[in-house]
């Protein structure tokens, strides 16, 4: 152990430097911006699977690896709805998980904002039309922001919540 | 236990799946074999007319399919007899109508009354409304019960946990699934050979390049289709760098739910640069689409190929260091040992594929035992243990670890130079294959039945976690709330994989 701390004291940070990547770099600082102006803080996330394959939800995983670092760009998942300002949805919603997101949306304060993750989420992706499947998450809720893919990458994910910010601040000024 | 030196060649391996017709007497006589453990049950599924099962003889190791037409929609329960059959067997009723005669559980499983049809894959009448699910009873003083989910705290699949405790200890756990269901059965029939791949390969997220192997298996034994040994070389990298991505990554989870975060900070820096090389290999992180029927769709050039090798080197260094780092650290060995233990006896009456049954003594991997090209040319070992609690599931994954950067490093050094892919012609003809493949979680099944024209009739996907998710709730027993998720993460059963 007190070799990895050591390591840890001495190495030089794995966390993608954002000098080095511009994308990044630019939506550390837009997202900080946006996310003060709007509402004086960080983000806070809820992430729900409604029905997805579990891939979009590595992904997700993926942000807080240390190569991403998503909290140093303020936002951070949240155990509770009712401390979220944005609901994460995966997967093409099945049936069998509609009131389930419905009544997650339902417990969450104002303002509030919903991202659809996934192609599942867009439209349903490779399950639409199934007897089982509502078909996207904009079936259900309204939706502020599409990250398309199968799954999205960690990056597309970063920039897709950056984007959300800046609708989200010409939706409601 | 009477080891076999060399594993009987499998019929289903390079020909049209051989089935049997049985009598219901048969039928219920191979059921309570099953049961005695002369077979194991490897997945039990319907067609419109007719109810299969996949079994593998102990002794010899051989895959036998038994079929069943139905009499008057109904056929003999198999859980009757054999516990490990009752969700798929409630399933079969929930999608096709069709009724097990003297099941011990008659409850839905897959449908939660939602769907606006009943039996979607047979009658498909509109649907009733269901009464709410009953949970089993629980008897006894002082008990009270917790219900969890569907939606979880953390990033995880939906489910529903109704824990029963006494004080601090559990008495019984029941899970209740199907909350990910998303009709693949549906969508399967009538689909094409590519749009069956499409969803087969979105099964289970973690596990894409398995269940397309699986299913790619499955198609080419039905037509007949000889795989160019490039591809079959390129898919085996494929499969071990996912196997290393979840091994990696999952080891960090479970520490990381024994409050032991660090682990989970170095694991996930690895699994990321599995991940990483895989794009660079093979243009997808999770290699997703890249296997199909007749080969794979992705070549390996020289800048993948060298990805892969720095890779290898780089996780010959680093994943040691953290071997030792879990094995010397007294306080995450705490929360692992001796917790969540799998009686043996119950990994083999439920023929528990994956760590969950070698951590359990029982010694079978598809590579090996039901071998597919080209791993019976590869040198690689099955780890067992026999103490079957968390530490042990987390030693056989890091045993697995090291054997599958052999693997790679072998596919790598003798990789076939030649084509990728063999078209696949319908065969003019019904045909039906198996296809069996060792995910990192355990066996995949897939059985395929394609028309004349080449279109699927019916496609079955057995995940592992079908014979998982009972034992999970056996093996919490006794143990405390608290140690529960580091159990759950221990076995990491998927759920999208078994609703479906």
């Amino acid at each position: 152990m007190r070799k990895f701390l050591l390591e840890g004291l001495l190495r030089r940070p794995l966390t993608e430097a954002a000098p080095t990547d511009p994308e990044i770099a630019a939506m550390a600082l837009a997202t900080g911006q946006a996310a003060r102006r709007r509402l004086g803080r960080s983000l806070s996330i809820r992430q729900l699977d409604a029905g997805s394959c579990n891939g979009c939800e590595l992904e997700i995983h993926a942000l807080s690896n240390p190569y991403y670092d998503l909290e140093r760009f303020g936002l951070h998942f949240v155990a509770s709805p009712r401390h979220a300002d944005v609901l994460l949805v995966t997967g093409p919603v099945t049936k069998n998980m509609t009131e389930a997101l419905q009544r997650t949306y339902a417990a969450m304060p104002n303002p509030k904002w919903v991202v659809a993750v996934g192609d599942c989420g867009r439209d349903g992706g490779c399950f639409a039309g199934s007897y089982a499947v509502e078909g996207g998450v904009s079936a259900v809720l309204p939706v502020d922001l599409v990250i398309p893919g199968c799954p999205p990458s960690p990056k597309a994910l970063l920039t897709g919540l950056l984007s959300l910010l800046d609708a989200a601040e010409g939706k409601r000024a | 236990m009477d080891q076999i030196e060399t594993p009987m060649p499998q019929t289903f391996r390079n020909q049209p799946a051989p089935c049997q017709t049985v009598s219901a007497t048969e039928w219920e006589l191979a059921a309570v074999e099953a049961a005695r453990g002369r077979f194991e049950l490897f997945s039990l599924w319907a067609t419109e007319d007719a109810v299969h099962m996949a079994l593998r003889q102990h002794v010899s190791g051989r895959m036998e399919m038994l079929s069943l037409p139905l009499t008057d929609g109904a056929f003999p329960s198999v859980a009757a007899q054999h516990p490990a059959a009752a969700r798929l067997e409630r399933s079969i009723t929930d999608l096709f109508g069709h009724r097990a005669i003297g099941t011990p559980d008659a409850r839905p499983w897959l449908d939660h009354g939602r769907w606006g049809i009943a039996a979607p894959l047979g009658a498909a009448a509109p649907g009733p409304d269901l009464a709410p699910y009953e949970f089993l009873p629980v008897e006894g003083e002082s008990l009270n019960q917790v219900p969890v989910g569907p939606v979880h705290a953390g990033i995880i699949e939906p489910g529903h946990f109704r824990f029963t405790a006494q004080g601090e200890t559990l008495v019984r756990l029941e899970a209740r699934l199907g909350y990910t269901h998303k009709g693949v059965d549906a969508l399967m029939r009538g689909a094409s050979l590519a749009r069956g791949a499409e969803l087969a390969g979105r099964v289970s997220g973690d596990s894409s390049v398995a269940w397309a192997w699986a299913y790619a298996q499955a198609a080419e034994a039905a037509l007949a289709v000889e795989v160019p040994a490039r591809a079959l070389y390129l898919r085996t990298i494929m499969a071990e760098l996912e196997r290393l991505a979840n091994h990696i990554g999952d080891i960090g989870a479970v520490c990381n739910d024994g409050a032991f975060a660090m682990m989970l900070a170095q694991c996930s820096i690895l699994r990321e640069e599995v991940l990483r090389a895989a794009e660079v290999a093979f243009g997808h992180r999770f290699m997703r689409d890249r296997v199909v029927p007749g080969g794979v769709t992705h070549d390996l050039d020289s800048a993948g190929r060298a990805a892969i090798a720095a890779l290898m080197a780089h996780l010959r260094i680093r994943f040691p260091a953290l071997i030792e780092l879990y094995d010397g650290t007294a306080s995450i060995l705490a929360r692992t040992v001796t917790t969540g233990r799998l009686a043996s006896e119950h990994a083999r009456r439920f023929a528990a594929g994956g760590f969950v049954g070698r951590a359990s003594g029982r010694d079978f991997d598809t590579r090996r035992d039901c071998p597919y090209a080209p791993y019976d040319e590869l040198t690689f070992s099955v780890p067992t243990r026999d103490d079957g609690d968390v530490n042990a599931r987390i030693w056989i994954r890091i045993r697995e670890v090291e054997q599958s950067l052999a693997l790679i490093e072998q596919c790598l050094a003798r990789l076939p130079e030649g084509p990728i892919f063999a078209p696949c012609a319908p065969a003019g003809a019904p045909r039906a294959g198996l296809g069996l493949v060792e995910s990192f979680r355990g066996d995949v099944l897939v059985w395929l039945a394609l028309g004349a024209d080449g279109r699927i009739t019916r496609c079955h996907l057995r995940d592992p976690s079908w014979f998982h998710w009972p034992l999970l709730e056996a093996v919490i027993e006794g143990n405390i709330i608290a140690d529960f998720p580091i159990c759950n993460k221990s076995f990491n059963c998927s759920y999208s994989g078994p609703d479906l």
